[in-house]
Order: structure tokens, then C-alpha cells, then sequence
């Protein structure tokens, strides 16, 4: 069974169809990259399957089981989301505790500080930080509190909307290292958006690269090496880049 | 021959409830007509001394140098009045999003002449001239059409380019540029860059670019200057990056995933090493 997959899938915003056609199958506890310019519609991909854009046709289903275009309780237990923007994603009002606690209300679980305060020592925050709110956390820490708030449901499939591209590279690294973490320990299945292919090279297993709403090539991230790629495009996204500096004196 | 921009000792801070935060801490250096580097985390203080440069820290801010002088003119003593004759005319500034830096209610031509305008006196046919050729030195296709348009008519990649060709119309001794691509795509980013040192080493102007990224500033630069905390930890030629060795520098160009990653875990930052922002 896969994790993810998704079949002919058209998404358009208002009368605009912003990624046809696309089919991915994502296996269990693998680790998937969607790479394209801005654009190009992969984050639109990740909010379909979230459930954040409706208008679309097709197939989708997570873990064997369909999606509907409704909100749907149980799907947000086996799948959630972390979004790009650490600064805009957590609610500036509610304290880290407040943003931890409420998928958890919502879903009527109990025991909930016991489960935020093993949350945040799983994603590396001191407690002391568990009644701030989110401007009185760096951004690092914020992205933290993010991934956090997304696994507080135990999901198994993790939607990744370029985490790591509003941070500095020292704490870009931080978090890698805890995603990879995370995913080792929990067994997570990843679908990473980024633009940035080094990164794509250090978490994931394959990639499908995505070009004007449609996927043009899917290749294992081992092409990132040596740049063994078919497609026109994906070569030139690769050089532009930079290419593999370690073996451009070969 | 006296360097473009020596800058000695230069110190910028600000108020807080704990009294005055240095945010650069005597950060010196001379630039000539190359290229220059200033790399640094987030509160580094690297965007601060840009800012600087141009005398642009407004108050309650505030900035002193020993040395603050662009070709030969000492900035610090200079009144207001001729700073302004300076700025944009002989030192530019390139910001990082074109999104917030160009005007929304104005058109790209009108934005482009006025730019020109303000430091020289032309007839409007030439100036129409002028602003079409720099557009078209940015790679701009159609740039007839493009004069008409609005910031928000454009993309992110064409604003930068019509960012660039603003700053460079009037033809500048010294460009700064402050990240002046990391809110563009990766693809575009190259282009950006490549254009930006075509016309710099063409025009044989001094160029400071402050990024974030040390393999882009390494590409593009022939100098470096690492900073943390408002102080430079260390300065080297690009080609030599690779042989740095502030363990500071180190951490950073280790941070960085690469293209062939075999390494299993990225190596992190101890922060407690320097008591950082």
C-alpha cells in the first residue's frame, strides 16, 4: 500500500488550472521531493492533498483511503502539514501550549499536557518555552513549534511546504537534522516542496521535478550526483543551481 | 591609487531598555574597484553596515566611524543636502525584495527616469533613450511595452532586474547589493547575479554584496568578509573559502547541504562557543 497516491490530477484556482495530470505514488516511509521553480504548482499539490485547495479532480488517497473534497476528521489524524513561514503559520495570540493543545481538543484526546509537554522535548524545546507565544521564539524555534504542532495527532504522512527556506543555513541545518530525526524514529512518510535540490539531496529518496503545472521527470535523488538527468529542463534547473562542485574538477 | 571606500572603526547602535545595543562593532575595511562579500547569519549586523555606508540609519539609531570615506570624500562630516547628491549618482543600493522597494502607483519607465532624472538634466527624448537601453542591458524583452507597466503587472525576477536597471542608470562608482536575490527563484537567481557582475565588471564599478549564502558570495566575489555579531571573524580571498579557519566560518560552509550528501546528519552550530545574538 502507498502512502500517498495520487492519480490525473487537475487542480484549478477560480477558471486558472494550475498542475494537470499529475501521478505520484508515494510508498510508505519513503521520503518524496516535489522541486520547481515558484510557480510551477507543487505547493498547490501539498494543499490539495491537505485539503486546502478544493477544486480539484482526480484521485487522491493517503494510506489506501480516498480523500473527499470535505473537511475530514480522520484524514487530519494520518496526514498533516507544515508550511513555509514560521513567522505567519502560528497564531501571534495563542501560546505555544494553546497552539499544541488544540488539534488535540478538536479531536477530543485527552491527557493533553502530558502530550505537549513529550512533543516538545521530541522536537528539542526546553519547557520553559511551553507558555510563550510566538514572538518571543527565534525562528528556528518557531519552525519547531510547527513541526510539533503537525505531529501532535500522530500522523503518518508528513506534507512539507518548503520548512527550511525562511531560515538562516545554521538553523536550516537544525531543522533537517530534526526532520530526518523524526523520521527515523516515527517512521514518518515525507512529501517535501522545495526549490533547493542540496536539500532535496540530504532528506529525500526521490524527486519529481515540476514544470508549468505538470511533472516533468521523476528520478531517484542519487541523479543530484552526477546530474544524470532526461528531462531538458531538470538539467537546467540543476545548473543553475551550481551543478555538483565536488566533482566539477573531473 | 586612494581606495573607492575606506571604512575604519565604523560602530552602529541602537537604543534599547538596557541601554544602547551595538548592533556593528568597529568593522573596517577598504574596497577598490572589485568585488566584496559580507556574509553573515541573520543579526549579524551585515545589512546594518549597507545601510551604513549610505549614511541610512536613521535615529534613534546611530552611527560613528573613525573613517567613513568614498573616494577620497570624507561622509561623515558631509551635510545632508550633499549625501543626497551622492547617493543613488555615485553609490547604490540594490534592496532585497522588489516587491516593497518599488513604488506601486508608479509605472516601471516613470520609476527608471526619475531615478536618472534626479541627478542629471535631460531632454525627455533622451531620457525615454536612456531608460530603453538600460532595460534592454537588463535583458528585458519588449522593454517599450515594460516601461508602461506597473510593480505589480511583473514578476519577482523582472522586478529585480527593473530594480537593477534603476540603481544603475546613473551610472554608480559603488554598488551595494543586499541580498538582492533571495526572494527569487533559484533559476532566476543565477541570472540575477551573472547580470549583475556582467555590468559591474564592464562599467569597472566596486561591488559589496551582502548575502547569507557563502557558495553564492563565494561565486561571485573576490573577497570575503565573514561576520557574526557585528564583527568581521574573518576575511579572505573567495577562491580560498574552502581553507577558512574561524571555526565559525567552518560551521557555516559545513551547515550547508551539498549536492552528493552522504553525511547522515548535518553538522550544527555550537552557539554557546560565541556568545551570539
Amino acid at each position: 500500500m502507498s502512502a500517498i497516491s495520487l492519480k490525473n490530477l487537475d487542480i484549478s484556482y477560480g477558471p486558472t488550472k494550475v498542475v494537470q495530470g499529475v501521478d505520484i505514488e508515494v510508498a510508505e516511509g519513503e521520503s518524496f521531493a516535489l522541486v520547481g521553480e515558484s510557480g510551477s504548482g507543487k505547493s498547490t499539490v501539498l494543499k490539495a492533498i491537505a485539503g486546502l485547495a478544493p477544486e480539484w479532480t482526480g484521485e487522491i488517497s493517503v494510506l489506501g483511503q480516498p480523500r473527499g473534497h470535505m473537511v475530514d476528521h480522520g484524514f487530519a489524524r494520518r496526514c498533516q502539514m507544515v508550511f513555509q513561514d514560521p513567522y505567519a503559520s502560528l497564531h501571534p495570540r495563542k501560546t505555544v501550549d494553546a497552539v499544541l493543545s488544540e488539534p488535540l481538543q478538536v479531536q477530543g484526546i485527552g491527557n493533553r499536557g502530558r502530550r505537549v509537554v513529550e512533543m516538545l522535548a521530541a522536537v528539542g524545546l526546553d519547557t520553559r518555552f511551553r507558555f510563550r507565544f510566538p514572538h518571543q521564539l527565534s525562528g528556528g524555534q518557531r519552525q519547531r513549534v510547527a513541526i510539533a504542532r503537525a505531529l501532535m495527532l500522530e500522523p503518518r504522512v508528513m506534507l512539507l511546504d518548503e520548512p527550511t527556506s525562511a531560515l538562516d543555513v545554521s538553523v536550516q541545518a537544525e531543522i533537517l537534522n530534526l526532520l530526518k530525526r523524526l523520521r527515523r524514529e516515527q517512521g514518518l512518510t515525507y512529501l517535501l516542496v522545495t526549490h533547493n535540490l542540496p536539500v532535496v539531496s540530504f532528506m529525500c529518496d526521490r524527486m519529481a521535478v515540476m514544470n508549468k503545472g505538470r511533472i516533468v521527470e521523476i528520478a531517484p535523488a542519487t541523479a543530484l550526483h552526477d546530474g544524470s538527468f532526461q528531462d531538458p529542463y531538470t538539467q537546467s534547473l540543476y545548473a543553475a543551481s551550481g551543478g555538483n562542485p565536488d566533482r566539477k574538477d573531473i | 591609487m586612494s581606495p573607492l571606500l575606506d571604512v575604519r572603526n565604523l560602530r552602529v547602535s541602537f537604543p534599547t531598555p538596557q541601554g544602547r545595543a551595538e548592533v556593528v562593532k568597529g568593522l573596517s575595511f577598504t574596497l577598490g574597484r572589485e568585488r566584496l562579500g559580507i556574509v553573515g547569519e541573520s543579526g549579524s549586523g551585515k545589512s546594518m553596515t549597507g545601510r551604513a555606508i549610505l549614511r541610512l540609519i536613521r535615529t534613534p539609531g546611530r552611527q560613528e566611524a573613525d573613517r567613513l570615506a568614498f573616494d577620497g570624500i570624507d561622509l561623515t562630516t558631509l551635510s545632508e543636502r550633499r549625501m543626497r547628491d551622492l547617493r543613488g549618482a555615485r553609490i547604490s543600493m540594490i534592496m532585497q525584495d522588489p516587491k516593497f522597494s518599488l513604488n506601486p502607483v508608479m509605472t516601471v519607465g516613470a520609476q527608471i527616469a526619475e531615478a536618472l532624472l534626479t541627478h542629471e538634466t535631460l531632454a525627455r527624448r533622451d531620457v525615454q533613450a536612456r531608460v530603453i537601453e538600460m532595460l534592454h542591458a537588463v535583458r528585458i524583452n519588449d522593454p517599450e511595452r515594460v516601461t508602461g507597466l506597473y510593480p505589480h503587472e511583473v514578476s519577482g525576477g523582472m522586478g529585480q532586474r527593473i530594480m537593477i536597471a534603476m540603481m544603475l542608470i546613473p551610472q554608480p562608482d559603488l554598488l551595494i547589493a543586499d541580498e538582492p536575490t533571495s526572494a527569487l527563484d533559484v533559476s532566476v537567481q543565477a541570472q540575477v547575479l551573472d547580470l549583475i557582475d556582467e555590468l559591474v565588471r564592464d562599467k569597472g564599478m566596486g561591488l559589496i554584496l551582502i548575502s547569507h549564502d557563502l557558495q553564492l558570495v563565494a561565486r561571485y566575489c573576490d573577497r570575503i568578509l565573514v561576520m557574526h555579531a557585528g564583527q568581521v571573524v574573518e576575511s579572505c580571498a573567495a577562491a580560498d573559502l574552502h581553507k577558512a579557519r574561524h571555526p565559525y566560518t567552518r560551521g557555516l560552509l559545513a551547515a550547508v547541504p551539498r549536492m552528493e550528501e552522504t553525511r547522515d546528519e548535518l553538522p550544527v552550530l555550537d552557539r554557546s562557543a560565541w556568545s551570539g545574538t
